[in-house]
């Protein structure tokens, strides 16, 4: 297939006005079949691509067409791809990156926001969308005082709906529990896998970290802080079951180092882990190249690897398959059955980000707490 | 007169009239929706359908009154109910890798001679489980029964009485459906079974589902991955020779000849019944007969219509 953009290249008499009919007849990034086009128009010295797919080159040239003010690059992406992206515009040798202008799709995170590319064959899950036939659970926000940090801490409680103290539920408790609400629609998407049946109604405790970079990497008071105090202040405040197959430790990146070294720490309390893209940094030889960050991660994941134990006897994993960690979690999925953990592993063609995570959670959840939807027949 | 009516859901297509009518009753109806469980009450549309003449049974309200009452028999049951989560969870296990076995063996090419024996073998291991787990099962129901002794306890004997009266009053009972488990442990615990096989039982999807002699759990297409269907319980053999399989189209990989032959292999001799929207089967006290469009299982994996013949 020739790339709607060539075509332009090639129409005799390109100007202005044909490039105007171009840009407001598509829509942009422009998909046709497995390739994707990004245009870019303004006055500039380059213009790339910034994207965190791992495997390619982190910076990507557009053309400019012709003598026009039009920058455009086309790139073949895979069915059901998702990356996120932002444009970087040099000019008098000055670079700023900015969303594409053409492009309404935007994810957010912690940093800020980026453009969206969807390739053919991907979707937006329909379950992680407002459904209004959903019953809505409830949110409280609470604060733990005298915590193993030396201060009070917020903790967040999803109740679910019909939430009842007659009945006993199992417990999640996950790591950047305002970024999972924020980003990955947490609640929306707990909400309507419940409704559907789906998933088993869950008590969720969502915490909530001051410094994540120091608490995750396998740090003593956030492990103490996990299973001496937001545990057991759950369990005496709420129905759930109280027994580690009906209890689950999730997180996504440093998230992840922070569900699987307090599991590891504590084996024997948490019966389930969903660890998203977790950076499972390790040597074999050598030294971390990571970066300092990463230093505390490795020499975790490296005793880990030497002494697993069993930290848990069901894990999730997923990670997406633009990830440069990606080798550290397909690594890691053998390593754990190796040692008789059940683990069940999804991978997407997606990079390391929120909304990747917020895919996952159908198949994740339903796994680990499968709803009632085998025992309902109306 | 049919004794005993299975029928496929009725939210879309409702056959309960008609085969209501056909029984040419004209008193109370004993309604039984604990499947539909906090929502047990809102059974308007139901009532509407069975002329407005129905009695609901209230057996998910009667139940949680019971149980708010009687606290050291709530945590008896809840012991109870722990208990056989954990059974099935082994069971489970278990059921995994001899499924795994079978499934394998039913999709192998190669000579019949050699494959069916082995084939019948690892089925007849299965059914051996099966077996084995409704005997445990059946055993943690009649512990139950012999040390709290349920019905000689105050406030389940009253109610036991308020159920046993209404029944008495009334000419058909209606299950219909909904949680499958939750349906069978209220009408056991208010011992429903006892005050309705004189009477005539009309009950779809999980209704159906409790009236035969066993419980089984099914589902093809869950997000999870399709799992192996599970005996879940006894059930009340009151339409006994059938697996009830509602929502069979939807829920099953029907196309999947082999995958469905191991399913009727298994549960053979019970001829696994598809309970689809419009589908009816009648127990006449001996046979079944079912209407056009009603499909079984065979034991090759077809799915054809069950009547006259259903094997």
């Amino acid at each position: 297939m020739i790339p709607a953009i060539h075509k332009l290249a090639r129409q005799a008499g390109l100007d202005s006005r044909a490039i105007d009919t171009f840009l407001t007849s598509h829509r942009f990034p422009l998909i046709e079949g497995l390739q994707v086009t990004f245009v870019w128009r303004g006055v500039a010295d380059a213009v790339h691509l910034r994207h965190w797919v791992f495997g390619l080159a982190s910076a990507q040239r557009f053309h400019r067409l012709a003598h026009s003010d039009l920058w455009h690059l086309t790139i073949d992406l895979p069915r059901g791809s998702r990356f996120e992206y932002k444009f970087d515009v040099v000019r008098n040798g000055h670079s700023q990156w900015i969303r594409d202008p053409l492009n309404p799709n935007i994810a957010h995170d912690p940093f800020g926001a980026n453009s969206v590319c969807q390739a053919e064959g991907y979707e937006v899950p329909d379950w992680c969308q407002h459904d209004p036939d959903a019953r809505q659970g409830s949110l409280h926000e609470l604060i733990l005082n005298n915590t193993a940090f030396g201060g009070p801490r917020p903790l967040t409680v999803y109740l679910p709906a019909r939430y009842r103290e007659t009945r006993r539920y199992p417990l999640l408790i996950v790591h950047d529990g305002g970024d999972y609400l924020r980003y990955a629609r947490l609640k929306t998407v707990l909400d309507n896998l419940i409704h559907r049946l789906e998933v088993a109604p869950l008590i969720v405790a969502l915490t909530h970290p001051k410094n994540r970079m120091d608490e995750y990497p396998n740090d003593p008071h956030h492990a103490a802080y996990i299973v001496e105090q937001v545990l057991p202040f759950m369990e005496r405040n709420y129905p759930v079951f109280g027994t580690p197959a009906q209890r689950c430790l999730m997180g996504a990146s440093f998230g992840g180092v922070a569900s699987l070294s307090t599991a590891w720490r504590y084996p024997g309390v948490f019966g389930k882990l969903l660890l998203q893209s977790g950076s499972f940094a390790f040597t074999d030889i050598g030294e971390n190249k990571r970066g300092p960050a990463f230093d505390r991660v490795v020499e975790f994941v490296n005793a880990f690897r030497e002494n697993p134990g069993r930290p848990a006897e069901k894990v999730y994993m997923s990670c997406g398959t633009y990830e440069s960690l990606i080798y550290e979690n397909r690594s890691m999925v053998p390593f754990l059955q190796s040692h008789g953990l059940e683990v069940r592993y999804d991978e997407a063609r997606d990079g390391h980000n929120w909304e990747n995570w917020r895919d996952r959670q159908q198949s994740a959840l339903s796994w680990l707490f499968p709803g009632p939807l085998w025992f309902v027949y109306e | 007169m049919h004794r005993v009516v299975i029928l496929g859901p009725q939210r879309h297509v409702v056959t309960v009239t008609e085969e209501l009518n056909l029984l040419g009753l004209s008193g109370r109806i004993a309604t039984i929706t604990a499947g539909w469980q906090e929502r047990e009450a809102e059974d308007d549309e139901l009532s509407v359908a069975l002329g407005n003449r129905c009695v609901n049974l209230r057996l998910h309200a009667r139940t949680d009154d019971v149980f708010a009452q009687d606290r050291p028999l709530f945590s008896a049951h809840r012991h109870r109910q722990d208990k056989l989560r954990q059974l099935q969870d082994i069971y489970r296990m278990r059921l995994d890798h001899l499924m795994a076995a079978a499934s394998v063996l039913m999709a192998r090419q190669g000579s019949p001679e050699l494959l069916e024996p082995e084939r019948e073998d690892t089925i007849e291991q299965l059914r051996s489980l099966d077996a084995h787990h409704l005997r445990r099962i059946r055993d943690v129901h009649e512990a139950f029964e012999t040390q709290e002794l349920p019905g000689e306890r105050r406030a389940l004997a009253q109610h036991r009485a308020e159920v046993q009266g209404i029944l008495d009053e009334c000419d058909a009972v209606a299950i219909a459906g909904g949680h499958v488990s939750t349906l069978i442990g209220r009408m056991r615990l208010m011992d429903v079974a006892s005050g309705m096989t004189a009477k005539p039982i009309l009950a779809w999807s999980a209704g159906a589902m409790v009236l035969t002699d066993r419980i089984i759990l099914f589902h093809d297409r869950p997000p999870e991955g399709a799992g192996n269907p599970e005996v879940l319980d006894v059930g009340l053999g009151l339409a006994p020779g059938v697996v009830a399989l509602p929502h069979a189209t939807s829920r099953l990989k029907l196309e999947d000849e082999v995958r469905m032959a191991l399913f009727s292999r298994r549960f053979a001799p019970a001829d696994c019944i598809c309970l689809d929207p419009g589908n009816r089967g009648r127990l006449d006290g001996r046979s079944w007969q079912f209407t056009d469009g009603t499909r079984c299982i065979r034991r090759d994996g077809r799915a054809v219509p069950a009547s006259p013949e259903v094997a």
